[in-house]
């Protein structure tokens, strides 16, 4: 299975993405922003980053890049996305996703381990878990506040598209705690904590981030 | 100053600096000494032009010239250029020290000070700081891996701390975070001394293959010189205003600020772009712009080079086209580099940057004369032997001389201050030393860096070295400690200059890496005055002859001085960085204890020495006495022993002992994982004070199995390493038994609310 990591100028965890794929068992195919060439993948990863510099919102100038076209068309049509932390921004400057990310509420960036629990199991991307695990997966950022207008958060509750919640304190203002989401079909989720991060031992808290990785090459054969 | 409304727009060029030698010029101004400006006439055979004369004023800089600090640097490049496991690669001279650190795999790494720009505007003289040390590590051909940022600040609750921390915190990490650097370490220390000189020191690790090293010279006649990066702007332009004040008063931009601002950005760009470069075999010689921008880096490339060189400045892309060709000269705009390249290779080199939407321009080509000319719109204004402008700055023999305060401080010993007496009393001061500001939890601060971009991050905070994998099929990594305890070295900066590298050298070997090499930051106060003058001396000997014995050499580094209010110079803080190899990170050592039932040995002898110790300023805001015994043969045998149990997992656990001493270590290897421990002190010192916060050397704190045991004690006596038990983990409380318990809730409690306290206020 090929799992696409688009790398924009400024993007950071894209390595961190390509061996997350890797580690899961996938093959991890780099694309490039100024390419309209998703290269055949079987889905994409937005990684983490400062895509442009994000001197604009964040997100915003990188969802007009050429190989963003590609990737709307695409999830229209079914193909597995996730975006982490710049990546979930992206997705909702492209409207992939509802809502946006803003400044942390203490105004400072954070990078801490962070308790999170998988609230939908049923996404392309999370499916390995089970519904109400606990994980740990680092969190960094500096705008990953999640926000929308009171229906937008009553439907995604309501429909059962929160897929990640933070635990034990939140740690940048997300309403409702929330930390990651999925579109209707489940087939794009965007998440603010950094999954890619924690697929070794030896580098980060744990394994427990290798789930969504895993979870992708599991749908994608299924 | 004002200029003759006729002078106003003559260039002065080369041509008319000849006539008219005797005009009057700037260069007191400009910093310069009158003897300095003489000696330029000399050389140049007349007087200098309003752009020569920049360009030597900022290079004969105190900064950029080493005058004050070099003939007490020399003898570094007398130590033997050689780690442990062989010569290194690229020493002392070039932007960063390279060495080899096995399986074709080199490092280079480099501490730099970026401490008055810090002070004028916190978060962007941070920011460039970081920015500027990873283009040196860049200059080398190597991938930046890492940043480490030691930083010392005034006291904790001072108005000015909540003023310049807050701002070169969020400006580390702004600017780091933004580049994919993790962050795996450094300092947070808090002093008096520092009040109104914040010290930013910024290391950076960077690697590559032996085969890409590249060195910055300029070679080959024909050979096109092209500036790349972010366009150049007034910023960090500083006292070279006066100049353009004096020739272009009507045009020109009138106040420039000199903190320079920095665009991560495009810093991550020139990164990949630069590799790409590298990759791509388009780059014959290679330079970072940072201190003294473009005088600095066409004169280093071209004395470095076989040639000369010729440059038209009116091709420099600008921000600002108002900029005369002095303030071109001089700009410290920030993410700008300069390359050497073939003509057959040129349009490669463009592609590269075209990829990465970094412009590029040729600026001029190396020529087989061997000056440096530099023209404006086709007319020169610059035509200098180039080494004369980077090399040959003036060296001062600065008059040096033990002060007369220094015997009265050493004879202040703390013998005569009420030490705790009975088990609550010592329970209460251990509690106030925990939670003092440089004893206490920093993840305020560190909690605002990246640790964990490109997932090679092994160790990091609060771990006392950071360890990063540099290669994923064979487990390769180094690892890196800074430290300097400038309380000790105030008492004697010999013995405080050779205290920083044996606990950076112990915090490197407690991680399970064998040391290799050392950077240094030398942060002084004024060099005019024969007592700073005096402890710069004392603790460069102290260095070289640490590092001699050590047997590792100084691959590189950089000397602040200047930083005092008034009469009163900082701390004499010589911070060390060592840098260590560990063949398989898998092997790495880590503190704090992660599982019941374990033996807790304490490695290493105990006396009595609390002068400079971190009781005696908590309890007593007391300096005085002289600092604990080096060993330098104790701490060689201690680190062997360390890098041997690592390899063969002869413990499960190992911190080294330092500020605090056992006291300090064993609460936050308690607080770590909340597993408590119950220790008997008997063996350690007759008196459990003693033995809790003396601050001796050479010490560690390891746990074992009760199968590691019987190996590890084997080969602590082989080494020579005295070892005393002092208990088993296990319960959630600090328990010394015949004294006092502490849990480990009420130790977390303490030690983790006194940042936040102060500065979430």
């Amino acid at each position: 299975m090929r799992i696409g990591v688009v790398t924009f100028p400024g993007s950071l965890d894209d390595v961190d993405a390509q061996r997350a794929v890797r580690v899961a068992g996938g093959d991890p195919v780099a694309l490039w922003h100024g390419d309209h060439d998703l290269q055949g993948v079987d889905a994409v990863v937005l990684p983490g980053g400062f895509s442009y510099g994000d001197y604009l919102r964040c997100g915003a100038i990188a969802r007009f890049a050429p190989v963003m076209s590609e990737v709307v068309d695409a999830a229209h049509h079914g193909l597995p996305v996730l975006g982490i932390c710049n990546g979930f921004q992206i997705l909702c400057e492209s409207h992939l996703l509802p809502g946006a990310l803003v400044r942390n509420d203490h105004q400072r960036f954070v990078c801490r381990d962070q308790r999170l629990r998988i609230e939908d199991a049923t996404s392309a991307w999370t499916g390995s878990y089970a519904a109400g695990q606990e994980i740990v997966v680092p969190l960094k950022n500096g705008e990953g506040g999640y926000v929308a207008d009171e229906a937008t958060l009553d439907a995604l509750e309501g429909e059962g598209h929160v897929v990640a919640r933070y635990l034990g304190g939140n740690p940048n203002g997300s309403l409702r705690d929330i930390a990651g989401i999925r579109n209707a079909a489940g087939n794009v989720v965007g998440l603010m904590p950094h999954p890619e991060h924690a697929v070794e031992d030896l580098c980060g808290p744990g394994t427990d981030g290798l789930g969504f990785f895993t979870s992708a090459l599991r749908a994608l054969v299924g | 100053m004002t200029a003759a409304p006729e002078q106003t727009r003559v260039l002065d060029t080369v041509e008319h600096a000849t006539q008219t030698p005797d005009r009057e010029q700037p260069w007191a101004e400009l910093g310069l000494k009158a003897d300095e400006y003489e000696e330029i006439r000399r050389i140049l055979g007349r007087r200098p032009t309003g752009a020569e004369l920049a360009m030597y004023s900022v290079m004969w800089s105190e900064h950029c010239s080493y005058k004050s600090s070099k003939v007490h640097l020399r003898k570094f490049g007398q130590l033997p250029q050689e780690t442990p496991l062989g010569k290194t690669l690229a020493g002392i001279g070039e932007n960063a020290g390279v060495i080899d650190v096995g399986q074709g795999w080199a490092v280079t790494f480099k501490v730099e000070s970026h401490n008055h720009p810090s002070y004028v505007e916190p978060y962007q003289g941070a920011a460039t700081g970081v920015g500027g040390i990873v283009r040196d590590i860049l200059a080398m051909g190597a991938r930046p891996v890492a940043v480490m940022d030691p930083l010392r600040f005034g006291p904790l609750d001072a108005p000015d701390t909540a003023r310049v921390l807050p701002g070169i915190v969020a400006g580390v990490g702004g600017y780091g975070n933004c580049l994919g650097l993790p962050n795996i370490g450094g300092e947070v220390v808090f002093d008096d001394t520092y009040l109104g000189n914040p010290l930013v020191n910024a290391l950076c690790v960077g690697v590559l293959r032996h085969e890409d090293l590249h060195l910055a010279h300029a070679s080959g006649a024909g050979n096109q010189v092209v500036l790349y990066g972010a366009r150049t702007g007034g910023d960090g332009i500083g006292g070279v205003s006066v100049l353009a004040s004096e020739t272009f008063s009507e045009d020109g931009p009138a106040k420039r600020p000199s903190v320079q601002v920095g665009d991560p950005f495009m810093e991550k760009l020139l990164i990949e772009c630069t590799l790409e470069l590298f990759a791509a075999g388009v780059v014959a010689g290679i330079q970072d712009l940072g201190g003294a921008g473009l005088s600095c880096a066409t004169s280093e490339l071209a004395s470095a080079g076989d040639g000369g060189m010729h440059v038209e400045l009116s091709t420099v892309p600008l921000r600002d086209s108002s900029l005369s060709p002095e303030e071109i000269l001089m700009s410290e705009s920030q993410e700008r580099m300069m390359a050497v390249v073939e003509p057959a290779r040129l349009e490669a080199f463009m592609a590269v940057c075209g990829k990465w939407d970094v412009e590029a321009v040729v600026v001029g080509e190396v020529t087989d004369g061997d000056h440096l000319v530099i023209d404006w719109h086709g007319e020169t204004v610059v035509d200098v032997p180039p080494r004369s402008v980077a090399h040959d700055g003036p060296t001062y023999e600065r008059p040096y001389a033990r002060p007369e305060w220094q015997d009265a401080l050493q004879a202040d010993t703390t013998a005569a201050l009420a030490r705790p007496s009975g088990a609550d009393e010592l329970r209460a001061t251990l509690l106030d030393v925990v939670a003092s500001p440089n004893q206490a939890d920093k993840s305020w601060v560190t909690d605002q860096y990246d640790r964990y971009v490109r997932g090679n991050t092994v160790l990091a905070q609060p771990e006392g070295a950071g360890v990063v994998r540099i290669d994923e099929e064979t487990h390769l990594g180094v690892s890196v400690a800074t430290d300097c305890n400038g309380r000790f070295a105030k008492l004697d900066p010999y013995a405080g200059a050779v205290l920083a590298l044996v606990e950076s050298y112990r915090n490197v070997a407690a991680s399970g890496a064998l040391p290799l090499a050392v950077t240094d930051c030398l942060n002084f106060g004024s060099p005019e005055d024969p007592a700073v003058m005096w402890q710069f001396e004392r603790a460069t000997q102290g260095l070289f002859d640490g590092c001699r014995a050590l047997g590792i050499p100084v691959t590189g580094g950089n000397v602040s001085l200047y930083n005092q209010t008034g009469e009163t110079a900082i701390l004499p803080t010589p911070v060390v960085g060592v840098l260590g190899v560990i063949d398989d990170v898998r092997t790495r050592l880590r503190g704090g204890f992660a599982a019941d039932g374990r033996t807790v040995l304490l490695l290493g002898d105990t006396r009595d020495e609390l002068d400079g110790s971190a009781w005696s300023d908590v309890a007593h805001g007391h300096l005085g006495g002289v600092p604990p015994v080096v060993d330098l043969d104790a701490e060689q045998a201690l680190a062997r022993l360390l890098v041997r149990s690592a390899r063969e997992a002869l413990v499960e656990t190992a911190q080294d002992l330092s500020d605090g001493g056992l006291g300090v270590a064993l609460a936050e290897a308690v607080i770590k994982h909340g597993t408590g421990v119950t220790v008997s002190l008997d063996d350690v010192a007759g008196d459990p004070f003693v033995a809790l916060l003396s601050e001796s050397t050479a010490r560690a704190i390891v746990t074992v199995t009760p199968e590691q045991a019987p190996a590890f004690r084997a080969a602590a006596e082989a080494e020579g390493v005295p070892v005393r038990e002092l208990g088993t983990t296990g319960g959630d409380a600090l328990d010394v038994t015949g004294s006092f318990s502490v849990g480990a809730d009420e130790l977390r409690t303490r030690w983790a609310a006194t940042l936040p306290a102060v500065l979430d206020a």
